[in-house]
């Protein structure tokens, strides 16, 4: 199965078991929360056992969100030589499955950050996938609501303007055997699909980036899927190993069709 | 419900409002629809600001079910030919208390209602008008942002006052761009609509009669600003109301009546350092989620509701200047 397919999947699947207890999310139980989480786990890890970690992955939210549309997550994997993937699921968003992250030879999957839209009060799940397949999963819990269907405060147009976009900053000097910290900054607005023109009563098509990868040279550092839980304007940081060669090259696709490259010049460690 | 906020922030209403209420109950079972009553009438009297200008002071709180989400400055002007309303409340009951209020002291129609932006707490008293058949007048781009967020807005703010005391989306019939001016026959209001600052769609006005500048939410005193434009575009038309040639104005939130050098002085401050520090933040690779935590905490003590919105503040002017 795809991953579009599957998060198309999942949406309907939360839509069905969301139903009356979407709209009253602050006030669902533990074992109704858990039930969510099962049925979600279970539509992408099939029978895959998932143990809980405090070691393997971290999830860092704000408690209480100050922007819905924008909640910063840090995901930690402090044993970072054993993982392979990471995936991020925000029950009770519409679309739970937010993104997947797979690493390539050049991550260093230490800590990775991005943010997100948050449409109910929720718990947020980091699944950590380790090089010899085990699934391991940290939870956070956040209170925010309507992030997904926030009008963005502008026209479509407008918050198209410089689609693709892209910017990338260095943390500090390379230095040999150090990873390098990065952020990536893209310029798209990651229509939800759930924002409407209260007018006109359409809602604006769904268009979020459903592709990024990073290499650096030949060597790959991670591909990511998005969805329309990533916050517009998407902002990831991560870090890379700087024995690579060659520019840090971006390739980021959306749903609709549109496809942009940008490369920059990886700080290079000198000894 | 946080009345003048950005559309996306639509979580802590009940939360911040339940603490509210449990800070009351701590100081002996007071919810704000049982304070004492002198508070109260202080807080929701009517007060001639100047000659025919009459104002009440919204008290510096969030929208709860008790306060009608009257917690803006509104008020009305009476001329030879009519009526303008200057902001018409933040819910159909706010408006129809400030009809009332009208009604009190002139029979004349009124023939205006400003709405000086987006946000609920000042567009939603419009309805109450609707039977006057007004001249509804806003910055040309309010039509656009209402059809965005108005709806959005109305269903929060109904979440808190239930449908009735709510009422609906007003559009306005008169869009302005740049600059606009309407008679009342013994005195002139002249507008400017803004470039994008505290939201896109600031209106300011000066009338001729008194010379006292109406500002919207371009000016809050006392009250700490939200930001929900741009915070760039924000400090560049506190330089432009400082060159109107005003002494005195009516802010959108505060005392009903201040001098206008001091008070735009002190937003001036907040926003200068809310854009200062947040530059430095990002130039030094501080993420968002510290830098809510950190950036102009300075500014803490000298603004109420500081907790409520500056992290909120800081996500905003991040986000803008981080592109920068």
């Amino acid at each position: 199965m795809t991953y579009a397919a599957l998060a198309l999947g999942l949406s309907l699947a939360a839509s069905l078991v969301g139903g009356a207890a979407q709209a009253a999310g602050a006030s669902d139980s533990d074992s109704e929360r858990d039930a969510r989480w099962k049925e979600i786990a279970t539509s992408i890890f099939k029978d895959r056992a998932i143990q809980p970690t405090e070691t393997l992955v971290k999830v860092e939210a704000p408690k209480r969100a100050e922007d819905a549309a924008l909640v910063p997550i840090t995901l930690t994997m402090p044993e970072k030589d054993k993982i392979k993937a990471v995936h991020l699921v925000i029950d009770d968003n519409p679309s739970p499955y937010a993104a997947h992250f797979s690493f390539g030879p050049a991550a260093d999957p230490g800590e990775l950050k991005l943010r997100v839209r948050v449409n109910n009060y929720t718990n947020v799940h980091a699944v950590a996938e380790t090089k010899d397949g085990g699934l391991f999963e940290a939870t956070k819990f956040v209170k925010a609501s309507g992030g997904c269907s926030a009008p963005m405060g502008m026209s479509d147009e407008e918050a198209m303007k410089g689609m693709g976009d892209m910017r990338m900053k260095f943390a500090g000097e390379a230095q040999p055997g150090k990873p390098v910290e990065a952020t990536l900054m893209i310029r798209h607005p990651n229509f939800s699909g759930m924002q409407m023109n209260q007018l006109t009563r359409d809602y604006t098509p769904a268009r979020y980036i459903n592709k990024l990868t990073v290499d650096y040279g030949t060597k790959n550092v991670f591909v990511m899927d998005g969805d329309i839980s990533i916050a517009s304007n998407p902002v990831i940081n991560f870090a890379f190993l700087p024995e690579g060669k060659g520019p840090i090259k971006v390739t980021a696709t959306d749903n609709q069709g549109g496809r942009w490259e940008h490369s920059f010049t990886a700080p290079t460690a000198s000894n | 419900m946080r009345a003048p906020d950005a559309a996306s922030r639509n979580d802590g209403a009940c939360s911040s409002m339940t603490r509210r209420q449990a800070v009351f109950a701590g100081f002996g079972g007071f919810c704000l629809c049982c304070l004492p009553r002198t508070l109260r009438a202080e807080s929701f009297a009517m007060e001639e600001v100047g000659p025919g200008i009459f104002q009440r002071r919204g008290p510096n709180a969030e929208a709860t079910a008790e306060n009608n989400d009257a917690i803006a400055n509104i008020g009305f002007i009476i001329g030879r030919d009519g009526v303008l309303v200057t902001e018409s409340g933040g819910s159909l009951a706010d408006g129809q208390w400030l009809r009332a209020e009208i009604r009190k002291r002139t029979d004349k129609p009124v023939r205006h209602v400003v709405m000086s932006h987006v946000h609920p707490d000042h567009c939603f008293g419009a309805a109450a008008f609707s039977a006057d058949k007004p001249n509804y007048i806003g910055h040309h781009a309010l039509r656009e942002a209402l059809e965005a967020r108005g709806e959005y807005y109305r269903k929060r703010l109904e979440d808190v006052l239930g449908p009735e005391k709510t009422g609906t989306v007003v559009y306005p019939t008169q869009g302005v761009k740049d600059g606009a001016e309407i008679d009342l026959g013994d005195r002139r209001l002249r507008f400017t609509a803004h470039a994008t600052a505290h939201t896109p769609c600031d209106l300011s006005m000066i009338d001729s009669a008194s010379g006292l500048l109406f500002t919207g939410d371009l000016l809050s005193v006392g009250r700490i600003p939200s930001l929900d434009g741009s915070l760039n575009g924000w400090l560049k038309e506190i330089e432009r109301l400082k060159g109107t040639g005003a002494t005195q104005a009516v802010p959108g939130h505060g005392p009903v009546r201040v001098a206008l050098a001091p008070a735009l002085a002190e937003i001036d401050r907040y926003l200068g350092t809310l854009r200062d520090e947040t530059r430095k933040a990002i130039a030094a690779d501080v993420s968002i989620e510290k830098a809510v935590r950190t950036v102009a905490q300075s500014e803490r003590g000298k603004w109420d509701l500081f907790d409520d919105y500056n992290a909120r503040n800081v996500t905003v002017a991040y986000k803008e200047l981080e592109w920068e």
